[in-house]
């Protein structure tokens, strides 16, 4: 499980690999937080695109994000989400939370 | 109840490393069904969700032992009990609504509503400083035939 993280501009882009649990979540938050401490962005981007599995700590992963990030104005946008893995954030709703891709469709337009 | 047609029982200690451990375990198990990537996917998420609340919950300050026991009926059915005796949960119905979560912060409160959604059936059971069964069951649709009967 790791994460690279990448900032450009005014987006901090998180790309996320392997089994997203309970187990691997609290390395995962603490690379992005700290990200996000130091960059303080308006956008962040978490690619899914290298996650082969997500239950509902990935879920608790994205709300805590949202929650940091309220009030500062920063969007959240979630691409390269799989079926198994769509399947999961729609029960959460997360749509509501974030800007979520379906597939492997990256955003570097958005990052750009 | 279906006829029984194999079964496996699980014993582990409530470490988060046994998280993938055990829903690889359940998936392997049940291949012999020859299930669909989605039914597999689905099994794997929920059991994973009940085994993270043994550690996450009910063995929250405490090493404990989890109890799984995975059974395929005929037909299909694959029927699945996650049990622990951590400290148990007050108010079941409460627990399974979606979004309630005891532990707030980086917890959803969904584990339950990702197993109810992903599962046929859903049974809880528990008692305040007993413990907690969780039985999930769900019936796959046995595209080459009922396999798991010649074994
Ligand atoms: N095995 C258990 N032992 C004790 N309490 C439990 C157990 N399983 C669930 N609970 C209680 O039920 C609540 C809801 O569980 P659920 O899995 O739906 O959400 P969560 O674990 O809090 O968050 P998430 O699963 O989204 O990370 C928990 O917060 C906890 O209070
Ligand atoms: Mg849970």
């Amino acid at each position: 499980m790791s994460v690279r993280i990448e900032n450009k501009g005014d987006v901090v882009t998180a790309y996320l690999e392997g089994e997203l649990d309970h187990h691997n979540a609290k390395a995962i938050r603490e690379d992005v937080d700290a990200a996000l401490d130091r960059h303080s962005p308006g956008l962040l981007v978490l690619d899914f695109r290298e996650i082969t599995f997500m239950d509902s700590s990935g879920i608790g992963l994205v709300m805590g994000r949202y929650k940091k990030l309220q009030g500062t104005g920063a969007q959240i946008h979630i691409t390269g989400t799989s079926p198994p893995i769509y399947k999961v954030m729609q029960i959460a709703g997360l749509s509501k939370l974030a800007n979520i891709d379906k597939g492997g469709k990256t955003l570097e337009k958005t990052a750009e | 109840m279906k006829k029984l047609l194999n079964e496996f029982k699980l014993r582990m200690l409530s470490r988060s490393s046994n998280e993938s451990f055990a829903r690889v375990a359940a998936a392997s198990f049940i291949a012999q069904l020859d299930p669909t990537i989605e039914e597999l996917s689905d099994i794997k998420t929920a059991v994973s969700e009940a085994v993270t609340n043994c550690i996450v919950h009910a063995y929250k300050e405490e090493l404990g032992t989890i109890y799984i026991w995975t059974r395929i009926f005929e037909g299909g059915t694959v029927e699945i009990k996650v049990r622990d005796y951590g400290c148990g949960i007050e108010n079941i119905a409460k627990a399974m609504e979606p979004l309630y979560t005891t532990l707030g912060g980086e917890r959803a409160g969904l584990g339950f509503a990702v197993m109810q959604s992903f599962m046929d059936k859903l049974t809880v059971t528990s008692a305040p400083s007993k413990g907690t069964c969780v039985t999930m069951s769900k019936k796959l649709s046995l595209r080459m035939g009922d396999n798991a009967k010649q074994g």
